[in-house]
């Protein structure tokens, strides 16, 4: 186990930060320009993941367990939200035959 | 301390493929490698506790749900109707921005010490638990609530003619 963290020593706390904000952009980027209501969720998926990344990060820094708990609550309820939200996405795919974002724009008024 | 910028490369290399692949099945498999590779980032953080469990749950339950969503939905081929090219690009941007402005700050922070292990042990179960059921009990009980009425809901809201 040695060895394996010495390969972070030395890194900085900034690249991590660095890291976590281009994959919540990417993230962000994701539920920009894609019409596919799942690949949205998953786009979803990854600003919690690095969100995740970051309070571990953040956590280990300074020797504190509490960020880890969060992360482990964090990913407890990503898994209730995947599981509604799919089952939303199922309903609508039942309802108007696509899983397009742009058929639901009746409430967009 | 090289291995965690090839990880971190991979990572945003897979995430990016995970939102520009049209496919959306190739969209899922991305998204399994890009959290295999937090994973790997949890490992070299010594958060044992949390690798295993991003690997079970997420890499298991949740991708596995992903999964049988599109093979049901039938989704897998490329049917998807694409954005008009000026949002694509004005999306983009506005990610961009986001992204600049993070970082911009975090530049004007500008203190950024190494990250250095100060209790080695601090990700274990072990170390992890004793935290979790004195200090986080009530939340953990109450998870478990929202676990429950997750699945009802899920339960409810996929059966036809609910």
């Amino acid at each position: 186990m040695e060895n394996i963290t010495q390969a972070i020593q030395g890194i900085p706390l900034n690249h991590y930060i660095l890291l976590s904000s281009i994959i919540f952009a990417i993230g962000v980027m994701g539920v920009l320009i894609r019409r596919n209501a799942i690949v949205i969720f998953m786009s979803v998926e990854l600003m919690l993941n690095a969100v995740n990344l970051l309070l571990t990060a953040f956590s280990a820094y300074r020797g504190d367990a509490s960020g880890q708990v969060f992360v482990f609550f964090i990913m407890a309820l990503a898994a209730a939200e995947v599981a509604v939200g799919l089952a939303i996405i199922v309903m609508v795919y039942r309802n108007t035959n696509s899983a397009d974002i742009n058929v639901l724009n009746k409430l967009k008024w | 301390m090289n291995l965690f910028y090839l990880v971190a490369f991979l990572s945003i290399f897979f995430s990016l493929l995970v939102i520009f692949s049209k496919n959306p099945v190739h969209s899922v498999l991305y998204l399994i490698v890009t959290f295999f590779t937090f994973t790997i980032h949890y490992i070299l953080l010594n958060a044992q506790f949390l690798a295993i469990v991003n690997f079970i749950v997420y890499m298991g339950a949740i991708m596995v749900l992903f999964l049988f969503v599109l093979m049901l939905l039938n989704l897998n081929e490329e049917t998807e109707p694409l954005k008009p090219t000026l949002l694509k690009v004005m999306g983009v941007v506005a990610g961009m921005c986001l992204l600049v402005t993070l970082a911009g700050s975090l530049k004007a922070l500008s203190v950024s010490e190494p990250v250095v292990l100060q209790n080695a042990n601090l990700g274990l179960v072990k170390n992890l638990g004793k935290v979790l059921f004195n200090q986080f009990l009530l939340p953990f009980e109450i998870s478990s609530l929202l676990l429950l009425s997750a699945m009802v809901g899920a339960v409810l809201l996929a059966k036809k003619e609910a």
